[in-house]
């Protein structure tokens, strides 16, 4: 067997966390839980790109990874957090499928993902390209975290964790996306969660109340 | 110069309308900014005459056939649907469903939006053509929900979950494409995400990944086509959010996010060599307007019958796209043409409609034509374009992608017609008793602003009889660059 370098070890310890922390945010009820599981999926995210950034020498991932500091670990939970102390919103009700239902569906999924990711790791030239599946994986878990939550607070943390794994997909797959597409993508999660922030309030405004059943009255032949 | 103008002036109204959007001469203040957006896509366009092609700003952006009479258009209907939202907005802040704030929030979008939907389409990157795509969405969200009550909050929620993870996937699927374009340009920077590049590698492009590449961003893209079966947050947004939105989703986003999804096609097609991509089109289109058309007779709330409307019709361009060839594409893109400037005005009209019965609820509006004969006849002549009576634009691009469809996809024919008679049926039959019959309409205490509906039908009524040479060459070359078998 042959030794990896370390940088390229950390890397994939860094990629089997991310993982792990989709798996873990897929179980966890707790909201105040759920968006510190965020900051810290965006912390590893950071790490990764700085240790990547390190090994290429590529400038613009430092500064990808400065971004995602400011933004994914520091910034977005401060601005949740305080949407959660607002509005008192603190536990998910159970959810749609019961947790041990959701785990099975989840390593499904990662079966899936490595499948689907097998021809894309194939052609990228990285050196990160077995890491391609895990950012497929995360992204279709947060996917299924998206499908079997109730609450909007919930969904929208899934939301942003599968901005993470495509985020990371970019990274692993081609060392990341050009700089104005990224600074653009960026400015999109920044935008997307105030907007969402405003329309908590008006939601909560109208119904007193954050469960997303108020929100299934739209049927077809009403 | 142009494009400068174009793009630099709904971002300065965005601006300016953030702050004094709620004044009183606010409305005109949108209208005028609107008109100089037009004016700029005309200089482009006078431009594009004179010169072809062009890419500017350092390749950023990129001007062709395929999309500078998409430009155009969306700058017009931009101007025409801020002419009808002047008196329109005022009666709703009258009738109080609006505070002065909102209307300052709904101004200052309603430019960002246009901005987004105009960056979208002149851009030459992919990586941009992304974010323009989800800060449409981002600056409408918040325009669905302007009235606040339950029900537009739920299909503010649905736009923006739905949506979102759409344009997730999307971005996942510009991601393959820079991993399989960066291994043939070699740069990791810039040009590989250009699609000025891309289209001319794109024989050399890795075929498995492209495939991937171009199921990610057609499920992204095509929710905000509103293809079935991602389309359920079509018509809450249409029916829940203020009319002069409902026609610019309709009749601008629709279009900008099948443009998007024929620019992915046309590099997947060059690199797979195979059918995969034309089919997956032909497919959900085709399912688009069969369901589209049958959930047609289960409506009954005006607007959502034209969402649903608009459903149809977008399955029919796309399913054109799919067939691929020098008529259907020429078809497609008429189709997108027409079917944009009718589908907003007959939002316009159904917004007056709506606001003097006091009710957007199909049963309750009748007898327009006895109070207001312009409105009620607007409303008729509209649909009846819609449906495809000729000499409508809409008869000449249906008949043109039926006749094709005959020839080359004889499966498919039957169906398509079958589901047109359907709609057609369908939409008649709720439209007619509206127009006729006993009134219970109101007057409105501001005029409404029909001259937007009748110059746009009388441009549909136009292109059904004559299509100007320069437009017909646009479409030939734009039909030429899409291509397929």
């Amino acid at each position: 067997m042959t030794h990896l370098p370390l940088d390229q070890q950390m890397l994939d310890s860094c990629a089997a966390l991310l993982l792990l922390l989709s798996f873990a945010m897929l179980s966890q009820r707790r909201v105040v839980t759920l968006v510190n599981l965020y900051a810290v999926q965006g912390a590893v995210l950071a790490a990764a790109t700085l240790l990547l950034a390190w090994r290429t020498g590529e400038g613009h991932l430092y500064l990808s990874a400065a971004l995602t500091l400011a933004l994914k670990v520091a910034f977005l939970p401060w601005l949740l957090h305080r949407l959660i102390r607002r509005l008192e919103v603190y536990w998910d009700t159970e959810p749609l499928l019961n947790v041990s239902g959701t785990m099975l569906a989840g390593l499904l999924i990662v079966v899936f993902a490595f499948a689907l990711a097998q021809p894309i790791a194939l052609l990228a030239s990285t050196a990160t390209r077995s890491a391609v599946g895990i950012a497929v994986s995360v992204v279709l878990l947060a996917f299924l975290m998206m499908i079997t939550r109730r609450k909007a607070m919930s969904q929208v943390v899934g939301f942003l964790s599968m901005e993470n794994g495509v985020f990371f997909g970019a990274m692993s797959a081609s060392y990341g996306m050009p700089m104005v597409v990224e600074l653009g993508v960026a400015l999109d999660v920044l935008v997307a969660v105030l907007v969402l922030g405003v329309f908590f309030f008006q939601i909560r405004e109208r119904f007193e109340s954050l469960d997303l059943h108020h929100l299934e009255s739209l049927k077809e032949h009403e | 110069m142009e494009l400068l103008l174009l793009l630099a002036l709904p971002i300065a109204g965005a601006a300016l309308l953030g702050v004094i959007g709620a004044g009183r001469r606010a409305p005109e203040i949108n209208a005028a900014f609107s008109l100089g957006t037009f004016l700029a896509s005309c200089a482009l366009t006078a431009r594009v005459i004179r010169h072809g092609d062009l890419l500017l700003a350092g390749e950023q952006f990129f001007i062709d056939p395929f999309n500078v009479f998409l430009v155009t258009l969306t700058a017009f209907v931009g101007l025409t649907t801020a002419l009808f939202s002047r008196p329109y907005m005022r009666v709703e802040l009258d009738h109080g469903r609006l505070t002065p704030g909102r209307l300052r929030l709904y101004h200052s979008m309603y430019q960002l939006f246009m901005f987004t939907m105009l960056l979208a389409l002149t851009t030459n990157n992919m990586g941009l053509m992304w974010v323009a795509m989800e800060g449409a969405t981002l600056s409408t969200v918040l325009l669905v929900t302007l009235y606040r009550t339950p029900a537009s909050l739920e299909a503010g929620w649905k736009y923006f979950i739905l949506c979102g993870v759409g344009i997730a996937q999307a971005l996942f699927g510009t991601i393959l494409l820079y991993v399989a374009a960066g291994k043939v340009l070699g740069a990791q920077g810039v040009t590989a995400l250009l699609w000025t590049h891309l289209d001319a590698v794109k024989g050399q492009l890795e075929p498995t990944v492209l495939a991937l590449a171009f199921v990610f961003l057609l499920i992204g893209y095509g929710t905000k086509v509103g293809l079935v079966p991602l389309h359920s947050w079509l018509p809450d947004a249409h029916a829940e959010g203020p009319t002069p939105i409902s026609a610019v989703l309709s009749g601008l986003l629709l279009n900008v996010a099948l443009y998007a999804v024929v620019r992915s096609k046309v590099l997947v097609e060059g690199s797979l060599h195979s059918e995969l991509p034309s089919m997956m089109l032909m497919g959900f289109g085709l399912l688009s307007v069969v369901l589209a058309a049958l959930l047609l007779w289960r409506q009954r709330d005006i607007k959502r019958l034209f969402a649903y409307s608009s459903i149809e019709h977008m399955g029919i361009a796309t399913f054109a796209f799919g067939m691929g060839g020098a008529i259907a594409n020429f078809a497609a893109l008429l189709h997108m043409t027409v079917h944009s400037l009718t589908k907003s005005s007959i939002f316009f009209t159904a917004g007056h409609a709506a606001q003097k019965s006091g009710t957007q609820v199909m049963d309750r509006i009748r007898g327009l034509i006895t109070l207001s004969p312009t409105v009620g006849w607007g409303l008729m002549l509209g649909s009846l374009a819609i449906l495809g009576v000729p000499p409508f634009g809409v008869f000449t691009s249906e008949f043109l992608i039926l006749t094709t469809a005959m020839r080359t996809q004889p499966w498919a024919a039957p169906i398509l017609l079958a589901a047109l008679a359907v709609a057609f049926a369908g939409i008649f039959s709720k439209v007619q008793p509206m127009v006729f019959g006993e009134t219970n309409a109101r007057r409105l205490p501001h005029a409404p602003a029909l001259l937007p509906v009748f110059t746009h039908l009388a441009i549909v009524l136009l292109l059904g009889l004559y299509i100007p040479p320069y437009l017909a060459d646009w479409y030939r070359a734009a039909a030429h660059l899409i291509g397929g078998p």
